[in-house]
């Protein structure tokens, strides 16, 4: 096996469908931050919070196979930038420390299945590996372009800042919003920021969903963001999809970019448009338009 | 009319001491009911009985009315209340746990659509390892309300043209590996 990457990519369902820009952008970045990545082969579903709500044994055990997966491959950092998925084998792992019935059936999978057992395999989050292992400052060094004077929410969701993570504090998380001011964009407060988005609701109970959509985005219209940036595939998707539909019903002029925080890393690090998915936008592609195809020629180099 | 009061005898008073058992769900009895947890609930105007009130509904064995409740299944797993509550109750594990009793006993709301999608999302990972979003969304619809699909259309259009829209079936090369991985629906946790 060829000399194994820093950082094992799980990708998770969305990352693969509706999430795909956040993978691309996400390449892209780590491509340009010279951060070696590889795909985790043959990774399985993580299960996320349907799998819980029918089973937690076998819940536990999905997550595992993955866990398993990465030990084989040498490489120690599990990263999950879907905050479902990160959550789901955070929270597997810590089943298994912590009960012992769990983790004897977690053992005994294995071992039926041939996979190695668990070991101490890092689940990482992109926000955090961004914030820890790059870092602000050389974040602002690396910087090629800036978005001057574009206002944007930084908007983190659930799953990744609550109780089993170490991506930011649960309460008043920052490092996104510093991360975005580093690499030059203007960040306005904005206190719905771990407010959840509803998750699989805009499918199930559809109007509900969309109304916690609703709320998120008339608030950081209000706070004076032209654009709201996430770290989750499914809120990326329920932020983005669902503008049309929320105009129709309120009558209110909301037409507002969604981005995953490494289209704008990237994006800022010299990224290229497409490579960047940033034409995979459903809403504000106006803005996207004008901020990051139109001022190519009069890109500034610091 | 219906009777609002409920007598000790219809209470399954058990029901707390073996709920306590589960993971996460230890801390249940400490509850002292200052409804924190229904007032970070981004859900909480939406459910038939506020997450405080399932709380002191399990302690006092109200089985079937937290079981039949539409709250339990809006819990979107978000985890603020556990992350807020003053005595360390793990709330979301205490809703995965009502999610999955429900479940075993069939005692969900009939064409819910949410314990339908956790079924088939299950059903479609374990056997091939992977979640198809298009045909899992599309099953759910056809097994729980169709009409939902007439308001998707818009959405799957938007995801077609921007290339978001996948109809591939997923499906891991070791699906074997899966097979010791009892049938989420059969079994009891």
């Amino acid at each position: 096996m060829e000399p194994s990457a820093k950082y094992l990519y799980y990708p998770g369902c969305s990352l693969k469908g509706t999430g795909i820009a956040y993978e691309e952008s996400l390449l892209t970045t780590f491509r340009l931050l010279e951060l070696p990545i590889k795909e985790l082969p043959d990774w399985n579903c993580c299960g996320a919070t349907n799998y819980m709500s029918v089973s937690e044994t076998s819940a536990t055990l999905l997550a595992a196979r993955n866990l398993a997966l990465a030990r084989q491959t040498g490489s120690r950092d599990l990263l999950a930038p879907c905050n479902a998925c990160y959550l789901t084998l955070r929270k597997s792992q810590e089943l298994v420390a912590h009960y012992p019935k769990i983790a004897h059936e977690v053992e005994q999978f294995l071992e039926q299945a041939g996979l190695p057992r668990l070991d101490s395999v890092r689940v990482r989050h992109v926000l955090e590996v961004l914030y820890t292992d790059v870092g602000v400052e050389r974040l602002r060094e690396l910087t090629v372009r800036r978005l001057q004077g574009v206002r944007m929410a930084s908007y983190y969701g659930c799953q990744a800042v609550r109780p089993y993570g170490e991506v930011d504090d649960p309460h008043e998380p920052t490092r996104m919003d510093q991360i975005l001011k580093a690499v030059g964009v203007d960040v306005v407060e904005y206190n719905l920021k771990t407010k959840c988005c509803g998750g699989a609701l805009t499918g199930t109970i559809h109007d509900v969903g969309v109304r916690l959509n609703y709320i998120l985005l008339k608030e950081a219209m209000r706070q004076g963001a032209q654009a709201i940036v996430t770290i989750c595939p499914l809120c990326q998707f329920n932020l983005d999809a669902y503008q049309a539909e929320i105009r129709k019903q309120t009558g209110e002029p909301i037409d507002m970019p969604i981005f995953y925080l490494t289209q704008i890393v990237g994006w800022a690090l010299g990224g290229d448009v497409r490579e960047l998915g940033l034409h995979r936008a459903i809403s504000g592609k106006k803005l996207i338009e004008q901020w990051f195809t139109v001022k190519k020629e009069a890109e500034t180099y610091v | 009319m219906e009777r609002q009061i409920r007598y000790q005898r219809e209470a399954d008073l058990e029901w707390a001491h073996r709920f306590t058992q589960h993971p996460g769900c230890e801390r249940l009895l400490s509850c002292i009911q200052c409804g924190t947890c229904s007032g970070t609930c981004p859900l909480s105007i939406y459910m038939d009985i506020t997450p405080r009130q399932v709380i002191a509904m399990v302690r006092e064995g109200f089985r079937d009315d937290v079981l039949k409740s539409k709250t339990i299944w809006l819990c979107a797993s978000c985890y603020a209340c556990s992350v807020e509550c003053p005595q360390k109750i793990n709330i979301t594990d205490v809703m995965y746990r009502l999610k999955r009793e429900a479940i075993q006993n069939n005692v969900f709301p009939k064409r819910f659509p949410i314990p339908v999608l956790a079924q088939e999302f299950c059903e479609m990972v374990r056997r091939r390892g992977r979640n198809s979003e298009f045909w899992m969304v599309f099953r759910m619809a056809l097994r729980s309300n169709p009409a939902i699909l007439l308001s998707m259309m818009r959405t799957g259009w938007d995801l077609w043209r921007t290339g978001r829209l996948s109809m591939r079936m997923e499906r891991i090369q070791r699906v074997n590996e899966l097979q010791y991985i009892p049938a989420a629906t059969k079994e009891v946790d």
